[in-house]
């Protein structure tokens, strides 16, 4: 199971960074919604992956006896789920914007700014 | 009970955000409450770093859950200067927002997102948890996102484009390197971190990982190699915004890489050897970049870039003289950055532009104004006795003894170059023979304002000119300051102390 996701992950994170090195604006976005989604699984998976062991202190003791699955990684995922959710949806808005002011998605036309004036 | 407290100027601004938005249509009301609840948040901030230099170290466990299972805010020096700091630039930025920013911008909730900005900045700063500060991160990145594009002007909507896909890829890279560090210790609390990092087997994989935080942080204080973004940014937006991003945002990077590496990532010979060579890159690009712009709001800009370059070289040489150098050079930084910007929003309400090849004759007609915005300029470059002169010397002294003749060289290089881009601006806007500009019909200029609006536009300036001043003139202070942030800072064991009593 890990090294399919380890996999899974090195695949998201390259076609994120491969489709953010495009000149279109729109795979610009999906470009960052496959690299935040390799974070996400890096994190799941970075986290130890144990399976069927919920982290649920059985009643007649006081402590964990067995290997438990830690729920921190799956919190700070959801966090962070949320939050490139957030800007994700930003960021569509953004380029929808820009789309109907600049005229193109082509970011190689984006240089108004660097010009002097 | 005044554990509590150290949060108290985030909480006012959050109290404020959200007040702001009952408002949404009432602009006078929105302006006279941004300013005075900035006030108060300035107030609370002066509060909360006396209480810390006088109580030491203050922690406070959010929700009662100890350190490491909580959130732990953690209020030592360095975190309670940086308050102050964001709380003295909000102030100034509200006052000055409230007349240069347009109506139009008003009406979409500006202030709320400006205060909601400056307390994810407060926060950043106050917290000692590593995925808490990630959060803040983001508090801080759409907010300014929000603030970078509202408006949708032309090149304001490009300039949001190229800040919001870089600052998004420095999270994404921050945040692999948040789960690395999980994954290797368990835990990410950074009193906690501090004492499990050197007890790891694979250091190797600790070098990756510092190196993931050294990028991410690197892209949002715009170090080196990753710093086109910035001045493709910070220029189209609002003078008022301009100041509050060239002031705090790119600091709050900074104040993360020191952060990190006094405190996680502590004797790595190779993060230091890459810090100290960026940094020598950073000056020499930012400066040479400065040299050649036209637009005196992009010439600021590349200058910000230049003066990054001499508070990362400063933390990678990694002694207290050096550190004392960076601790000071970045209260000076804050305050004249967005004083700077102040300044071109002020130009621009004089002239109607602020490109160098237009601009002219400022001294002529304005001779009083004049000489209120000389302050922030010398200031900037530092001729003595003013405030970038004392943090200069700290850190030529660190880089001469430490015998990094590169960096000491940069340094010099980059005073230069300030000097040469300040006095170019100086002798073109001020001093040249003003030539007949033409400006829309919209334009007001600043001789049509009524007095109280022309106050809110010199104010600001004065009041943030008066702090670097007294930077500059009481710079025992400031040092006795940054001397104390410096040994604190590196002096891991009372940060681990304070925060597992």
């Amino acid at each position: 199971m890990e090294i399919l996701l380890a996999i899974t992950t090195g695949i998201l994170y390259a076609a994120g960074i491969y489709m953010i090195l495009r000149r279109s604006m729109v795979k610009l976005i999906l470009g960052l919604i496959l690299l935040g989604n390799g974070v996400n699984l890096l994190i799941f998976l970075l986290g130890r992956i144990t399976k069927g062991k919920p982290p649920i202190i059985p009643e007649e003791t006081k402590v964990f006896e067995d290997l438990f699955a830690d729920p921190v990684p799956q919190a700070l995922i959801l966090t962070a789920i949320v939050i490139s959710f957030g800007l994700q949806s930003f960021a569509i808005i953004l380029v929808k914007r820009a789309y109907k002011v600049l005229k193109t998605d082509d970011l190689d036309q984006l240089n108004t700014t660097d010009e002097d004036s | 009970m005044s554990e509590q407290l150290i949060i108290l100027p985030l909480l006012i601004n959050l109290v404020l955000s959200i007040g702001l938005m009952f408002f949404w249509t009432n602009i006078k009301a929105q302006k006279v409450l941004s300013i005075s609840g900035s006030f108060i948040a300035m107030l609370a901030s002066i509060w909360v770093f006396i209480h810390v230099w006088e109580n030491g170290i203050q922690t406070f466990q959010a929700g009662s859950w100890e350190a490491p299972f909580g959130i732990t805010f953690v209020g030592d020096t360095l975190a309670a200067t940086l308050v102050l700091l964001t709380g003295i630039s909000a102030f100034a930025v509200s006052i000055f927002a409230a007349v240069s920013v347009i109506k139009a911008r008003l009406r979409f909730g500006f202030f709320s997102v400006f205060h909601f900005l400056i307390m994810g900045l407060n926060g950043a700063f106050l917290t000692g948890d590593m995925f808490n500060l990630y959060v803040w991160f983001e508090i801080i990145i759409i907010s300014s996102f929000v603030l970078i594009s509202l408006g949708g002007e032309k090149n304001q909507l490009e300039g949001a484009v190229k800040y919001f896909t870089l600052n998004f890829l420095a999270s994404m890279i921050f945040l692999t390197g948040l789960g690395v560090l999980y994954g290797l210790t368990g835990t990410l609390n950074m009193a906690d971190l501090s004492q499990k990092i050197p007890l790891i087997q694979n250091q190797a994989l600790v070098d990756v990982t510092a190196f993931l935080f050294l990028v991410g942080f690197g892209i949002k204080s715009a170090v080196f190699p990753l710093y086109f973004w910035l001045p493709a940014s910070y220029h189209t937006p609002p003078s008022a915004v301009s100041a509050i991003f060239s002031g705090l945002l790119t600091k709050v990077g900074v104040y993360a890489l020191i952060r990190v590496f006094t405190l996680i990532f502590v004797n790595d010979s190779f993060i230091e050897i890459m810090l100290q060579s960026l940094a020598i890159l950073t000056i020499f690009s930012g400066g040479i970049g400065a040299i050649i712009q036209k637009n005196i709001r992009k010439l600021f800009s590349y200058l910000i870039i230049c003066h990054i370059g001499f508070m990362i070289g400063g933390l990678g040489l990694f002694t207290e003289v050096a550190m004392a150098g960076v601790i000071f050079y970045l209260i000076h930084d804050i305050v004249v950055k967005t004083n700077l910007f102040l300044v071109s929003g002020l130009i621009y309400r004089l002239k109607s532009t602020t490109s160098l090849d237009r601009l002219g004759g400022i001294y002529k007609s304005y001779p009083k104004l004049s000489l209120l915005m000389a302050i922030p300029l010398f200031s900037l470059v530092g001729i003595p006795p003013l405030s970038g002169f004392w943090p200069k010397l700290s850190l030529l002294l660190a880089g001469f003894n430490e015998g990094n003749y590169w960096y000491f060289g940069a340094v010099i290089f980059g005073s230069l170059v300030t000097l040469i881009a300040i006095a170019h601006v100086w002798a073109k806007a001020f001093w040249e023979d003003g030539k007949d500009v033409k400006h829309s019909k919209k334009f007001i200029a600043f001789d049509q304002l009524r007095s109280y609006q022309k106050m809110q536009y010199v104010v600001p300036i004065v009041f943030l000119a008066l702090v670097s001043l007294y930077i500059g003139f009481g710079a025992e202070h400031i040092q006795q300051v940054s001397t104390r942030i410096a040994t604190e800072v590196l002096d891991k064991q009372t940060y681990f102390n304070a925060v597992f009593k």
